[in-house]
């Protein structure tokens, strides 16, 4: 058999291993939902929770269907279908795949016709680099969360407060990642990108604006003005709440379009 | 008697297995084409990729499951870390379904939210990526279209906003410490860009819980 990173078989093994992803997700899914109802909680709530993140989920997921595309041109399409709809991200892939090609003397991007050992020395890498949640959350998270149990019963109201403040840690890192590029402002040394030449598939950099930073600054402020629009108009419209987080979501991204023909 | 085993072990225990079998199942892949291809791997080119990636991506996974699990609940931590994209999108996906129906992530309640929510946003997504895979040709000059690209450059930007305020305006006074903290390190540290966010999340949140006993015990908060 000839190998190609399109061939048919790759598609089946990966279809089949996607198909497993599908069916835990259904599975815990319906196992929730069984408990949901032997608890006698609100069931509209719960519609309005599937609801609200099926809507939301959908911007994000095609963005990983870009990413999708991205690495396909390299890696043919079954791979990053594969490695995009279980565990990976774009990111964490293309630096592993990139790593397990520089170690043959090969370069992401300029790569034209893997051979199966090629391919098969990708796939080891990614496989075996990003793997650790899904082997040590079986061997933490009871403990790990009995621990937050034992928290909740010894005082309550500081577990209520850890929790959220897990939380808060979380979202300020992102909050903080937004003024990642602000001090480009300040410094013209740094007022360069780094891109690809679509002719040549070099790694270039790309001159950029001293503003360029101010955009995903930018972005973020529309959201998050949205989101209070949206609060406020709660109070009259309720229903509004199921779609503020998506509205704010892609009112965002929208505003990144001109935002970036502004400041990029 | 044998006892009942409650919800949440029954959790524990089918975690445990799908999680197992999915590690299986993702070995499969590599071994099934070395074999069907009669393509063994290259050794010292495999150790030497590994060496290159496998250290940096254990030692942040590591990191992140401790960090994310207490967050995500049990259901919800079984599934994210087979399906992926945990803080660009299942861990937001969790947040707001929590918030949006007023219950911890601890309680019962919240663990069954969290696990309906990551659920289907796993299956919209895993849907939604195979519409991709099938209308890849028609599909690939839309989305590629430069008029869009910025769109999708920005979308923690976008994510974040709306979660911030949601989220911060609710509990303002353990948020001033973390997010003062993270603006200063992210403005004035250049090497802290998208590729450390990821080992920043798990300090900026030890460095809130910290800040946040010290309000606790005050009586702050």
């Amino acid at each position: 058999m000839t190998f190609h990173v399109n061939h048919p078989i790759l598609f089946i093994l990966a279809g089949v291993i996607i198909a497993a992803v599908l069916g835990q997700s259904i599975y815990f899914l319906v196992k929730a939902l069984k408990r949901s109802r032997q608890l006698g909680m609100d069931q509209t709530k719960i519609k309005k929770t599937i609801k609200t993140a099926a809507i939301f989920t959908i911007a994000p997921a095609v963005s990983i269907v870009i990413s999708v595309i991205t690495l396909s041109k390299d890696l043919g399409l079954a791979l990053p279908w594969l490695r995009l709809s279980v565990v990976g991200s774009l990111s964490y892939e293309a630096i592993a795949a990139s790593n397990a090609l520089g170690a043959m003397d090969l370069e992401l991007g300029k790569v034209s016709n893997l051979t199966a050992q090629q391919f098969v020395n990708i796939t080891l890498v990614m496989t075996i680099s990003i793997m650790v949640g899904i082997w040590l959350v079986p061997v933490i998270s009871k403990k790990l969360l009995g621990g937050m149990s034992k928290l909740e019963a010894k005082d309550k109201k500081w577990s209520e407060i850890f929790q959220n403040a897990m939380f808060i840690g979380m979202i300020a890192a992102f909050l903080g990642f937004v003024f990642c590029n602000v001090y480009m402002l300040w410094t013209p040394d740094a007022r360069f990108i780094d891109s690809v030449n679509a002719v040549t598939g070099d790694k270039i950099q790309v001159p950029v604006a001293a503003t360029y930073g101010l955009i995903p600054v930018c972005v973020m402020g529309v959201s998050a003005a949205v989101m209070v629009v949206l609060g406020l108009a709660m109070k009259k419209w309720k229903w509004l709440g199921d779609y503020a987080l998506p509205i704010s979501l892609i009112a965002g991204m929208a505003s990144a379009i001109p935002i970036t023909a502004w400041l990029g | 008697m044998k006892k009942q085993m409650s919800y949440i072990d029954s959790v524990h225990r089918d975690g445990r297995l799908w999680n197992i079998g999915m590690m299986i199942l993702l070995f499969m892949f590599p071994i099934t084409v070395a074999v069907m291809f009669t393509a063994s791997p290259d050794w010292g080119a495999l150790v030497k990729g590994l060496i290159a990636t496998a250290p940096m991506y254990w030692a942040v996974g590591i990191v992140e499951t401790i960090t994310f699990v207490p967050m995500l609940g049990a259901g919800g931590s079984y599934l994210s870390f087979v399906t992926g994209n945990i803080s660009n999108l299942k861990m937001p996906c969790a947040i707001n379904a929590l918030e949006q129906n007023e219950v911890s992530a601890s309680s019962e309640e919240g663990e069954i939210i969290s696990t309906i929510a990551i659920a289907t946003s796993s299956i919209v997504t895993t849907i939604i990526i195979l519409l991709g895979v099938i209308c890849i040709v028609p599909l690939t000059p839309v989305l590629e279209a430069p008029v869009l690209e910025p769109a999708f450059a920005q979308m923690l930007p976008a994510l974040f906003g709306g979660l911030g305020v949601a989220f911060v305006s609710k509990n303002w006074k353990i948020a001033i410490a973390p997010v003062v903290l993270m603006l200063v390190l992210f403005i004035f540290i250049p090497a802290l860009d998208s590729s450390t966010v990821g080992i920043m999340v798990p300090v900026s949140v030890l460095f809130t819980i910290a800040a946040a006993r010290i309000l606790y015990k005050r009586g702050v908060v």
